[in-house]
């Protein structure tokens, strides 16, 4: 009788249960004890990255220190129909670490050796060195790595490969793609493959860049070379006052149109100005309806020639109030501002949902316009920060995730964003990635065949489908079941597809 | 989606029937550049059709550009607005377009501190071997919505489809800008160079070539006028430098001309990409060094092995830009590499009509 268990609940259990114990046999001939994982209280720190509404319990998690241990597991989990999913540093905000039930996590946290080389301004960092050390480890000899994301602290330069991660610099200097020259790593076949060179380009078609961004799906990164510049002598920030947000939109047009670009160029609205002067007294102008932060560095003399010139731009446009940053410590006052939003918005509210969607700058105004609309539609507040000058926003919906309904509204308040900035010609991510948590959006972007063309490109690299299965592109299934509430791009949904 | 328009369509028509017929396309813009890769094949496409600057909004930076639209006309509109392609592609002749500039992904003098053709692609429409119109990426340059497919598709010499439309980064033109010279050999010069990489000094190219070292300097008037006071070297006249410049930029400048002499020698152009720092390279012939030491010029007879295997000592590579022998033009890829281009190509162009063999022979 005691094997009489209702099959329908304990068979997959007991299935998975089967598997682990096999998966875990071949793994320990690779690895050493400690280096496995797989007691619920050992993977429970495993099973979210930042985005913590998605969890899933892995089967396995292992902790390998060295290219032939990886390479080891890969051989493993091809061999055995096993889906890998890498993670760094789990700080990613769209659940592209998110586990496989049935799969392993391959945490590459031990990967943490760097080397800087001065003479040739690059560093070959191991895919577990964290954003921010690379810098570090670079400033005695005046460089530094010039993306820095909001989590640049915690977050691993493996992770910024898989994302293509940006921050607010990247208007100037570039995102990830435009600063790493070369990527190591491994296939789903535990293949070594490196995808660029020491030089600034590879023979054959330019698989850095789609590897850059492929969210772990297409390989699985273990060493990445970057590119060091010298660090900017000095850097002053202007702070900008705007009394309507549509000046404050046209400000940053204008900049533009006057041939500046700016080192960064951020914009928040009157609610978040609030939170965030509540939270650590920036001396944010708090009547203003929108304020910018624009950026300047360089050597002191272009610092001065740029600054002058934004000043005079800014007040053309209509600015009510600037001030320019007389020292370091007022520049950093500044942006203490900015770059608490997040958790600023945590303190007005039990919880909030950070978008991350790009619109073409000219529309900043009429999207800040539609989110106010979509406040009183929805019934819940949204503050917004905006990288203005990349035309990526951030904008963080307020909402109380123990209210079912308010968790509702939130995802619809959200979508209903993501939708109008592609309606306007931007993109469902910016920054952040599709992970798991943008499948849904991905059917509005792109079309069944556009759809179907990535699915290729991950079939080139991964044919058995392994690596980080399920995220990034949405099946054409998923797709027809949200397809069924919307319409794309003014067609019916998918007319071609056969409906059961 | 939108109805194609009519020269689209006749494109779709075309690739439908070369698909039945699995004849083969030879994707033609300008045609400037069918020197390079290796040999054209199949039926000439001409893509000069489909042209036109469709978008273009300064404020955005951003200019998007139906494929046959010549690189001149694109120029010009910018020019107007005082913006540019940082990345200076060469145009080698007259009438070369935006679609070969993207297949081909080459830049020019400004490359190694501006940035590549690549680097600045935001958004490719293609057409694929199932007849398929496909938008990649967009007109916003920060974007991680799906695979970043439209940066893969440059430098792809069309191997994958038919690049109908590119949204670029652009960007304003320097303020100002001066170029130095200085006469040094090789080894003074790459020293230097090396050096400089590390300081915030505003160099925008390098070129060194017949023991003189040239160095364009752009950004802001102040940031250029320091620079030339502690720098050194001797200003070049405006007009020159200008002339100078182009010469490097388009490949005219008669370093880069292979005559029919030259050929008769046995001479062929080499492109090697190597690290900045690399040191000397040993090979016999001219040689021309762009990008701080990152791209080098060889005008030489030496074999092709041989000169594989310098590039590859120095941690670069090699490819034959012009020369008698037109096989093996890009360095060979291993066997990791060369399953990941198959398996792409399958799934772009799964018949195999679109330039064949043009970037490797099964291609």
């Amino acid at each position: 009788m005691a094997v009489s268990v209702s099959t329908s609940l304990a068979g997959p259990e007991v299935q998975r249960l089967q598997r682990q114990n096999d998966v875990v046999a071949a793994l320990i001939k690779v690895l050493p004890h400690e280096a496995i994982l797989f007691r619920h209280e050992d993977t429970a720190p495993f099973e979210c990255d930042a985005l913590t509404a998605y969890r899933n319990s892995p089967m396995v998690v292992v902790l390998p220190d060295s290219e032939a241990q990886v390479a080891a597991i890969l051989r493993i989990c091809h061999k055995m129909g096993v889906p890998v999913v890498a993670r760094g540093a789990g700080t990613g905000l769209s659940g592209g670490a998110t586990p496989h039930h049935t799969g392993v996590v391959l945490s590459l946290a031990k990967f943490n050796k760097l080397k800087i080389d001065p003479k040739s301004c690059t560093a070959i960092a191991q895919c577990g060195v964290r954003n921010l050390a690379i810098s570090e480890a670079a400033a005695p000899y005046g460089l530094y790595y010039a993306p820095d994301p909001s989590s640049q602290i915690a977050c691993t330069i493996g992770g910024n490969v898989a994302e293509n991660s940006g921050g607010v610099h990247c208007l100037k200097y570039g995102l990830t793609l435009h600063n790493v020259l070369r990527v190591r790593g491994f296939m789903a076949d535990g293949e070594a493959v490196e995808f660029g060179s020491q030089a600034l380009d590879a023979p054959g078609l330019d698989l850095l860049s789609i590897i850059i961004g492929s969210e772990g799906m297409l390989a699985v990164t273990t060493e990445v070379t970057v590119k060091l510049i010298p660090k900017p002598q000095l850097a002053r920030c202007i702070m900008a006052s705007f009394r309507d947000i549509e000046s404050a939109g046209a400000a940053v047009a204008s900049v533009i149109a006057h041939g500046i670009i700016p080192a960064g160029l951020e914009m928040m609205d009157k609610a978040m100005t609030a939170a965030v002067d509540a939270f650590v007294h920036a001396d944010y102008d708090l009547e203003a309806a929108a304020i910018l932060l624009c950026e300047s560095d360089g050597t002191p003399e272009e610092v001065e020639e740029e600054i002058a010139h934004m000043e005079a731009v800014l007040r053309a446009a209509g600015a009510s109030r600037i001030e320019v940053s007389r020292d370091e410590a007022q520049r950093l006052k500044f942006w203490s501002g900015r770059k608490n939003a997040f958790p600023a918005s945590g303190g007005i509210s039990p919880d909030y949902m950070c978008m991350d969607s790009t619109i073409p700058r000219k529309r900043l105004a009429e999207m800040l316009r539609a989110i106010q609309q979509m406040e009183a539609k929805y019934g819940l507040r949204c503050v917004n920060v905006f990288h203005a000058g990349d035309g990526n926003l951030h904008p963080l919906i307020l909402f109380d995730a123990e209210d079912a309904d308010e968790m509702r509204r939130c995802e619809l308040f959200g979508a209903d964003i993501l939708e109008t900035s592609v309606r306007l010609g931007g993109t469902v991510t910016g920054e952040h990635g599709v992970g798991v948590e943008k499948l849904n959006s991905m059917c509005v972007q792109f079309s069944p065949a556009e759809r179907a063309q990535f699915l290729g490109v991950k079939s080139a690299f991964d044919p058995l489908e392994l690596l980080n299965p399920g995220k990034v592109i949405p099946t054409l299934q998923r797709c027809a079941e949200y397809g069924k509430m919307h319409v794309h791009r003014g067609m019916l949904p998918f007319p071609e597809l056969p409906r059961f | 989606m939108q109805a194609p328009d009519a020269s689209l369509a006749r494109l779709i028509d075309r690739v439908d029937s070369a698909r039945a017929r699995r004849a083969p396309l030879e994707i033609r813009g300008g045609g400037t550049k069918r020197f390079y890769g290796e040999a054209p094949a199949g039926t000439p496409l001409d893509m000069t059709e489909l042209s036109g600057i469709s978008s273009y909004e300064p404020t955005e930076l951003v200019v998007t550009a139906r494929a046959g639209t010549r690189l001149e006309d694109l120029e010009a509109a910018l020019e107007e607005h005082g913006q540019c392609l940082p990345f200076e592609p060469p145009r080698f002749a007259q009438g070369s377009t935006v679609g070969g500039m993207v297949a081909a992904g080459l830049s020019g003098p400004a490359r190694a501190s501006a940035g590549s053709v690549r680097d600045h692609v935001l958004g490719i429409t293609l057409l694929n071997g199932r007849s398929e119109v496909l938008t990649f990426g967009g007109q916003v340059s920060k974007n991680v919505a799906g695979y970043d497919v439209s940066r893969l598709l440059v430098g792809s010499l069309g191997v994958l489809g038919i690049i109908c439309d590119v949204s670029m980064k652009v960007l304003p033109v320097s303020v100002a800008t001066t170029t130095l010279t200085f006469d040094w050999d090789e080894q003074q010069a790459l020293e230097n160079l090396s050096r400089w990489a590390g300081q915030p000094w505003p160099i925008n190219a390098t070129a060194w070539h017949a023991e003189r070292l040239y160095l364009r300097l752009a950004g802001a008037r102040a940031a250029v006028a320091t620079a030339c006071e502690r720098l050194g070297g001797e200003r070049m006249e405006t007009g020159a430098a200008k002339t100078w410049w182009l010469g490097v930029r388009d490949q005219s400048a008669e370093f880069f001309a292979l005559d029919a002499a030259s050929s008769a020698r046995g001479e062929s152009l080499w492109r090697l990409s190597v690290p900045a720092v690399a040191a000397a390279l040993a090979l016999p012939g001219q040689q021309f060094i762009e990008w701080g030491g990152a791209q080098r010029w060889w005008r030489t007879t030496a074999p092709g092995t041989e000169v594989r295997e310098a590039a590859a000592r120095a941690g670069g590579h090699a490819t034959l830009i012009r020369g008698a022998d037109r096989t093996q033009v890009f360095a060979p890829l291993n066997s990791v590499l060369m399953r990941v281009h198959q398996g792409l190509k399958k799934a772009f162009d799964p018949d195999g009509i679109f330039n064949p063999g043009r970037l490797y022979a099964g291609l």
